[in-house]
Formats: structure tokens, sequence, C-alpha cells
């Protein structure tokens, strides 16, 4: 540690020890649901609600079954990241760390259930 | 303690008391749309599951989606939805340092409502239509 700089051992190494990720990452992933939200909109919104062959038979078609993964995948990561924010600002302690743990849980158990249904739908 | 009047002073402002700027409210909404879409995301997670179960279990998940609650909380959950959007939009502008002023933020406030509310209106006729 000796032969490095004050400049060199602080870089990278906020108050937080993190940078900007979590606010990056809120930012990238909204940007992703501009573009992936009126798509989904406007596939699954038709689809719902029509009987099971019609429902299998449109997403075994590729661009709405994309759309359906692409969104469940980025949208849960970006609610899991908002709803992390949500806690910060409300709950402290060790009750807002074991809602945000369980949250995690859900939003991967969440996306991935979804992600499995479209593939095996699809495929 | 130079305090000695603690809990018996004038305290600024408090929420009870004090009506939220325009801004405050859209604000505070876009957290409560964002988290309450919740709902929504995982009644369509189930009906993804249910139509990779089988035609039995979609019947059923379907029809309690398209029932007369289902239809609502999707309706509201549209709402919130563009809702969320457009104030999600309005924070990567802000981001940019653009429309920070007093005036310019109060109308993308407005902007933020009226918008997501006539877009709502558009979805819900394309979806009858469709």
């Amino acid at each position: 540690m000796a032969y490095l700089t004050p400049r060199k051992r602080a870089t990278g190494m906020g108050s937080a020890k993190s940078g900007v990720e979590h606010f990056w990452n809120m930012k990238v992933s909204s940007i992703g649901l501009l573009i992936l939200v009126p798509l989904f909109l406007f596939t699954f919104g038709p689809a719902l609600g029509s009987s099971y062959e019609e429902m299998v038979a449109y997403y075994q078609h590729p661009f709405p079954a994309i759309v359906a993964i692409l969104t469940l995948s980025v949208g849960f990561m970006h609610f899991k990241n908002g709803f992390q924010v949500l806690i910060e600002d409300y709950v402290h302690g060790a009750a807002g760390q074991y809602s945000i743990i369980a949250m995690n849980c859900l939003c991967y158990a969440a996306a991935a259930t979804g992600i499995f249904s479209i593939i095996r739908i699809a495929l | 303690m130079a305090d000695v009047n603690r809990g018996n002073r004038p305290l600024s402002p408090h929420l009870t008391i004090y009506r939220l700027p325009i801004t405050a409210i859209t604000s505070i909404l876009v957290r409560i749309t964002g988290n309450a879409l919740l709902v929504a995301a995982l009644m369509t997670v189930w009906w993804f599951l249910a139509a990779a179960s089988g035609p039995e279990y979609y019947e059923f998940a379907n029809g309690v989606i398209t029932s007369w609650f289902g239809d609502l909380v999707m309706a509201l959950s549209v709402l919130g939805l563009w809702y969320h959007t457009l104030g999600g939009v309005r924070h990567l502008i802000w981001d940019q340092v653009i429309g920070l002023d007093i005036v310019t933020a109060e109308s993308l406030s407005w902007a933020v409502i009226i918008g997501s509310v006539a877009l709502t209106v558009l979805t819900w006729v394309i979806m009858l239509v469709a």
C-alpha cells in the first residue's frame, strides 16, 4: 500500500464504496423499457383473453416471444432496483434489508418463471 | 442544550398542512405507479406460466385476468404504465439539465398527467378494436 498514491487508492471508491452504478442501471434499463414497453403492450394486449390455441400459436412467432422475454427480464431488473430505492428511502435497519433481499428473490424468480414459460410455449 | 423548547416550537411546513406543488405530486406518483406495477407484472408472468402448463390451467388463469376485476387491474395498470413511462422520460430530460426551471418543470408535470391519460385512452381504444 505504501507504493500507492492517495489518489490511486481513492479512485473508484465513492463515499458508498461504489459509484453511480445504481443510477446508471436505472437509466439504461429505463431507456430499454422505453422501446420495449410499447412493443410489449401492443403484442401482449391483443393476445390477452384469446383461446389457448390462439395464444400458443401467437407466441410461437419469434417477435412477440422475444419482445416478451426482453420486457420481463429488463422490466423485473428495473423494478428490483427501483424497489430498492423505495425501501432505502422509507424503511431503515434490518427490516429494510430483509425487504430488499425478499424483493430481489421475487424479481429473479418471476423473471425466470416468465422466460421459462415463454420459451416453453414458443419451442 | 441551546434549544430547551424542544417539541413546542413552530415547525417548518409539514405534509399535513402544506399544499404539495404539482411537481411534488407528479414526482411521488412516479414512485407509486412504478411499484404498483408489480401486481400487473406478476399477473402477466402467471398468465404465461399457465399457458406453458396446459389448456385447462390457461383457461382458469386467462379467465381470472380477463374477469371484471382482472380487467380493472389491467386497465388501471395501463394508466400506471404510461404515467411511469412519461414520468421516467421527464427524469431523463432533467438528467440532461434541461427544463429544471419552475415554469418548465410545472409544464412538464401537466404534460405527464395529460399525456398519460391520453395514451391510456388511446391504448384502451386500440385494445377494444383489436
